[in-house]
């Protein structure tokens, strides 16, 4: 058993392919040769302001993207084989939620066909067994029972947030990528989101790529701590040890402009 | 003056079913019930008295309308017009359908292919589509019935197959955005195959559109479809269609003009039925239209006040806002949105409004300036002092005057509230001119002068800079500039660093804490983040479902506040530096809340 994931050298590169007429397409390098790894059972905290690439590495992990180069393993399987299996293949393996849970959900659809999916297509398993799943996956993000038969519009952020969290475990999958999933909660809400995901990891094994921008929050999760800075790490340690003795320059200057409730403490 | 001019009683307003709201639209309701009646008529052709229509009758020829037996005339060979008029309706109605269905049918394929899949796929088909389109379409029909043979079915494939690139494109745009939404990548993630996303999960969110593009279709098709028939290539004799009557009876226009005036008649009447009915679909289905936009605000907010405040207020700081209630008009009754709201701002202070989604914050301060939109907003209470005066009892063009000039607000995200064709110094320069007269170039110099002092480098380069080339902490500075542009006394903030990274939003409060003590504003803040608050504002009221439930001192209230639910909220804030702490910390506090 080696790490959840395993990540060297990834580059991810968009646009600069050449159009009808020969002419290079101007190129955005997103990612810039990350490597990192998630070790089981951990929460791997990434830190980064808007455009350091932070959700185009999160996408790739989970096979929504292809990499420019670099070598994924994800539950010690090589991407490339993953990607060659399928989508069914990455959804059994790494999961992800959504930073706005009620645009990841279909405005018409219900919350029981919405679990359905995933039960059926990954699990493989029949109508019986998948009607006391889904029981149980809603009885474990604490929503009431008759929250299978209503729409996504009828539930606020957070309850949506659950649901999709649901959805995600859904799959059986031990690794989970969640991409800013508390940042449109509001503050009371985003502690109730918090408390679950960590009494989930601890209850179920699971291991978790925790994307946000909220330092407070990902300090307040996490194991370890990677900065990404323009498409690079910048930074990377164990979570009470980075924030408080922090090494790079885009990393004091993160910590320093976090707005706090003291003030003086800066 | 007991009454408050700006109101005006306005009908009642409830959420409605789809056919009550199209029956609301007259027109739409009147092309409902003429379409209906033309429809149940032609399709009781069988079994109405009417006489044969293919029956000839040379003695009887060309007899004008109410003749004894022929209630609208004969045609050249004597049959009746009216036995016609009915068989021939059916006929094009059932042609017009028939290739709207298929069209729709094909054209939707297409589009939500191409939408789906992007790239070459995508290519290949928008650019057969566009090759349908090149050519002007009626030519094209008839060259298709030419190649085909003239007849009625070969006269409907060539109308659907013109019309195909209408669906095509229609639905393509709609499918594209919403493959970019993120329940797509979801269903993806579950195992769904790319077929399956398309039929499952894209195309209910896609079928309004498609009704709504058949809807305003069907007349085009039925009139395209009597054109063909005009021209002698569709329906054939002895079979009659509107298209081919109106033909027939060209030769006698003069000497017997009903025989083609009363068809044209009814090609009017059915594609104007059709038309209408189509723009009232639309209007029900298109969620946007039917959540009230169709209806335009008013100016102000509707005020409408049990008792009057006073209408001045002595020894009055820059903002007063005393007992203030809003709601909104759900038809029976008012839906409160914030209850009693109090609070008094000084010059050069900062007062924060907190509170979370739903607590009233925003209706609080768009209030203010009776800015919620009427309908449905209604201002049920309190007033409003801006240095003592009472502004919710002026006369409507007053109160605009106020806006911006006296009051300006600075809003979430200033790349929706910049308008994206105009330069940003020309949008300053605007806002300068809408309330001081003075020369465009000195509007101009004035705003360069703006942006810099909001600490826009180069300013006097990026004044003619388009809001998508600036970054967000930019654009917000521009939005902070155009409300300096007439030196207000108040600033109301309204999430005003929501939308920015951590390092822009520490500079852009910096500038406005800086701002408010230069200049002697008074500033609301609203927000959602209590480290917001506690860097920038004095003072600090926290709401709760539409009430204000503490206001203090923002140290006091941060370091010892009263009520239970500020407590909590508090609480709820991570700290840097406190680590897995935080999590055993709160989890108390909703095991209590589940219990």
């Amino acid at each position: 058993m080696n790490d959840a994931v395993q990540i060297r050298d990834l580059v991810k590169t968009f646009g600069g392919g050449r159009s009808l007429f020969g002419r290079k397409a101007s190129e955005v390098r997103a990612v810039r040769g990350i490597s990192l790894d998630l070790q089981r059972g951990e929460t791997l905290g990434i830190v980064g302001e808007s455009g350091s690439g932070k959700s185009t590495l999160a996408r790739m992990l989970v096979g929504l993207e292809a990499p420019t180069a670099g070598t994924m393993l994800i539950d010690d399987k090589p991407w490339p084989e993953l990607a060659a299996a399928g989508t069914r293949a990455f959804g059994r393996t790494i999961q992800y939620v959504f930073q706005d849970p009620v645009a990841s959900l279909n405005p018409r659809k219900t919350i029981g066909d919405i679990l359905d999916v995933p039960l059926r297509l990954l699990c493989g398993y029949d109508a019986s067994r998948r009607a006391a799943r889904k029981r149980a996956l809603i009885d474990a993000v604490q929503m009431p029972m008759d929250t299978l038969e209503r729409y996504p519009h009828e539930f606020s952020g957070g309850q949506a947030q659950r649901i999709a969290i649901a959805r995600a475990l859904a799959a059986e999958a031990s690794i989970l990528v969640l991409d800013e999933p508390v940042s449109a909660l509001d503050v009371s809400v985003q502690a109730q989101v918090l408390l679950l995901l960590q009494q989930l990891r601890d209850d179920l094994g699971l291991s978790y790529l925790f994307i946000s921008h909220d330092l407070a929050v990902v300090e307040a999760i996490s194991d370890r701590v990677a900065v990404m800075y323009l498409g690079e790490v910048v930074e990377m340690g164990p979570a009470a040890q980075l924030f408080a003795a922090p090494q790079h320059d885009y990393t004091r200057s993160l910590i320093a402009s976090a707005p706090r409730l003291t003030p003086d403490a800066a | 003056m007991s009454e408050s001019p700006v109101t005006a009683p306005s009908p009642a307003r409830k959420r409605r079913g789809n056919m009550q709201l199209l029956m609301a639209n007259r027109l739409a309701a009147a092309g409902l019930f003429i379409f209906g009646f033309i429809v149940v008529v032609a399709l009781l052709a069988p079994v109405l008295p009417i006489p044969n229509p293919d029956l000839t009758d040379q003695p009887n020829r060309l007899l004008p309308p109410l003749s004894q037996g022929h209630l609208l005339g004969t045609d050249h060979l004597g049959r009746d017009i009216l036995s016609r008029l009915i068989w021939g309706t059916q006929v094009s109605l059932l042609v017009g359908i028939s290739a709207t269905a298929l069209a729709a049918l094909f054209g939707s394929l297409i589009g939500l292919v191409a939408g789906y899949a992007r790239g070459a796929t995508d290519s290949v088909l928008m650019r057969l589509v566009d090759m349908l389109m090149a050519f002007p379409y009626i030519l094209l029909a008839i060259a298709i019935v030419a190649a085909l043979g003239p007849g009625l079915l070969n006269a409907l494939y060539a109308i659907a197959l013109v019309n195909i690139p209408f669906f095509a494109r229609n639905i393509r745009g709609v499918t594209v955005s919403i493959r970019n939404r993120e329940f797509v990548d979801a269903a993806r993630l579950s195992g769904k195959s790319h077929a399956a996303i398309l039929f499952t999960e894209v195309l209910p969110n896609v079928l309004p559109v498609i009704v709504i593009t058949m809807s305003t279709t069907v007349g085009w098709m039925i009139l395209e479809t009597a054109g063909l028939s005009f021209l002698g290539l569709g329906a054939q004799p002895p079979t009659s269609d509107l298209g081919s009557m109106l033909g027939q009876a060209r030769a006698q226009l003069f000497t017997a003009p009903h025989a083609s005036i009363i068809p044209g008649i009814m090609i009017f009447v059915l594609v104007m039925s059709i038309n209408l009915l189509g723009d009232g679909i639309r209007d029900v289905l298109d969620p946007r239209l039917r959540s009230g936009a169709l209806d335009r605000p008013m100016a102000v907010t509707r005020i409408e006040r049990k008792t009057k405040p006073a209408p001045t207020l002595a020894d009055a700081p820059a903002l007063v806002v005393d007992g203030l209630s809003a709601g909104f008009d759900n038809g029976g009754g008012v839906t409160p949105a914030v209850r009693n709201i109090s609070f008094r701002l000084g010059k050069g202070e900062c007062l924060g409004l907190i509170g979370e989604s739903g607590s009233g914050k925003s209706v609080t301060a768009l209030s203010l300036m009776g800015l919620v939109a009427s309908p449905p907003g209604v201002i049920t209470a309190g007033g409003v002092y801006i240095e003592g005066q009472e502004v919710l009892s002026l006369r409507e063009q007053e109160l605009i005057g106020l806006r911006g000039a006296r009051v300006a607000y600075v809003f979430q995200d200033p790349l929706t509230t910049l308008h994206p064709l105009f330069a940003v110094g020309e949008q300053i320069a605007e806002a300068i001119l809408a309330h001081q007269k003075m020369g465009k170039t000195a509007a101009h110099a004035r705003a360069v002068e703006l942006m810099e002092s909001v600490g826009i480098r180069d300013a006097a380069s990026r004044a003619s800079a388009y809001p998508h080339e600036l970054s967000g902490g930019q654009r917000q500075r521009i939005g902070i500039a155009m409300a300096l542009a007439n030196e207000p006394d108040i600033i109301i903030a309204d999430e005003p660093t929501t939308a920015l990274d951590v390092t822009v939003q520490a500079r852009i409060l910096e500038l406005l804490d800086a701002l408010r003590r230069e200049r002697g504003l008074a500033l609301l803040l609203i927000t959602h983040d209590f480290g917001v608050v506690a860097q920038v504002c004095d003072r600090v009221a926290v709401m709760r479902h539409g009430e204000i439930v503490e206001q203090g001192d923002t140290q006091d209230i941060l370091r010892d506040p009263q009520h239970d639910y500020t407590k909590r909220l508090i609480a709820c804030v991570p700290e840097l530096g406190e680590g897995h702490g935080f999590l055993d910390r709160v989890r108390p506090l909703f095991k209590e809340a589940g219990a």
